[in-house]
């Protein structure tokens, strides 16, 4: 029987890579990946090259070769919606397939779930948090607001005590990633030193260009049963090409809302007209006008007046 | 005398690998896991302190094991169980709960005999231990 146990346990000593990789199912995930968020190229090559790591290690630890367990808390930096929290979901699955978290679920949080608004109310908050995202990945957007540096009592710094310490105690437990804009980050980092030598990756998430941003907006259309005629099309190709250079501008959060609005334009052009019969055709397709009825284009006529 | 109640009382006391997959198998009942601790070990004693509040919308049992760590740093010379919470309708009460520390030192009940009218005896059951304040029960400070 001990023979049998010993077989059992032991290590072994070759693996298919290929079997490995099929049985954790992570391709899928890599090619959804790639298959459905537009852009982000250098995104996508370094979750390729975490994915890699991770296997490897996994492999490693099935031959014996490390009992460590990797750190794994991630930074992500970009320009608000470029797709942070999108690919934090996707990590967390990676994560999950490999068996680096053990349920793969999602926590997400900004400083109001962390920090408390007297004292003695953080700790027992940020401790609730990271104890739903126990097995899990925690999710901090806008991370940089934990710390508020010209109040040197403000109650951020106690939340950030006790996440370096259980990102440190508790690595198999919980993955930490911290999301925010770049130059904003960078401050944080620079303050807190203890949370930069605590992440091992950091990846940077570029803009996404005019074209990218069409493809997106064509593919929120498509999702949500919607299409351009040509003419709208064109029209909408403007429209990126301007609301880029006004204020405020969130990529891809703002070509959702410039959706929205559309839709909603295009139902009141649609209600206006009580007396006809619709077609499918007539209640699918955005009409350049509708595009056009835009703010942003009011803007630059105003200019131009 | 070494005391026993709750679920698993017949069992010597788990490990916290055990306890990790029975909060689990909880968690994944849906139930809420709570820490409560006390050093009055009467049987019929109801009144057990509650270690923080009730752990709702919990995934993974490290959670709680982290919390279980901290109550035992402070509770260690104590009793300190584990309950689980089902909010389902029809249940609404406790489902599980057992005893995952006690005191290094157990010192055990007592008998007291009460002679009435016409010398019925009626009987109680005294811990050793509550004779001392609460808090300086078991070599506690």
């Amino acid at each position: 029987m001990s023979a049998l146990a010993e077989a059992d346990s032991a290590p072994p000593e070759q693996i298919d890579l290929r079997r490995e990789f099929n049985e954790v199912g992570i391709g899928e995930v890599l090619e959804g990946l790639d298959r459905e968020l537009i852009g982000l190229k250098p995104v996508k090559t370094r979750i390729r090259e975490i994915a890699s790591l991770l296997l490897i290690e996994r492999i490693r630890k099935r031959m014996n070769l490390t009992s460590e367990v990797p750190t794994l808390h991630m930074s992500f930096t970009g320009n608000p919606g470029t797709g942070k929290t999108t690919v934090a979901l996707r990590i967390a699955s990676i994560l999950h397939r490999l068996g680096f978290v053990r349920r793969g679920q999602v926590v997400s949080v900004t400083r109001d779930e962390l920090v408390g608004q007297y004292i003695g109310h953080t700790a027992p908050k940020t401790k609730e948090i990271l104890k739903k995202a126990m097995g899990g990945v925690l999710f901090i957007d806008e991370a940089y607001y934990l710390h508020r540096p010209d109040n040197e009592r403000d109650y951020g710094q106690e939340a950030i005590e006790i996440l370096l310490q259980v990102m440190e105690s508790q690595r198999e437990d919980l993955v930490v990633i911290l999301a925010g804009y770049g130059d904003r980050m960078d401050k944080f980092f620079a303050s807190n030193p203890g949370f930069r030598s605590r992440i091992a990756h950091h990846i940077d998430f570029p803009d996404y260009s005019d074209d990218e941003l069409f493809a997106i907006a064509d593919r929120m259309l498509h999702e949500m049963n919607y299409r351009f005629t040509p003419q709208s099309r064109e029209a909408f190709v403007r429209y990126i090409a301007l609301r880029k250079t006004q204020p405020l501008f969130s990529n891809a959060r703002s070509i959702r809302n410039a959706l929205d609005r559309i839709r909603l334009r295009q139902a009141n052009r649609l209600v206006a007209d009580l007396d006809r019969v619709l077609t499918s055709d007539d209640i699918m397709s955005i009409e350049p006008s509708d595009v056009l009825a835009s703010r942003v284009f009011g803007v630059v006529q105003n200019r131009q007046a | 005398m070494r005391v026993t109640q709750g679920c698993f009382s017949f069992l010597p006391d788990l490990t916290d690998e055990q306890i990790t997959r029975q909060v689990q198998y909880c968690l994944a009942n849906g139930w809420a896991v709570n820490i409560e601790f006390t050093d009055d070990p009467h049987p019929r004693n109801n009144f057990w302190e509650m270690w923080g509040l009730p752990m709702f919308d919990l995934r993974d049992a490290a959670g709680v094991l982290m919390e279980l760590t901290e109550c035992r740093k402070v509770y260690g010379d104590r009793y300190i169980r584990l309950s689980a919470f089902d909010s389902s309708h029809g249940w609404e009460s406790v489902r599980l709960s057992f005893i995952v520390n006690r005191p290094k030192v157990e010192p055990g009940f007592r008998l007291e005999r009460h002679e009435v009218a016409g010398r019925n005896i009626r009987y109680t059951t005294k811990s050793y231990a509550v004779d001392l304040p609460e808090g300086q029960r078991y070599g506690g400070s």
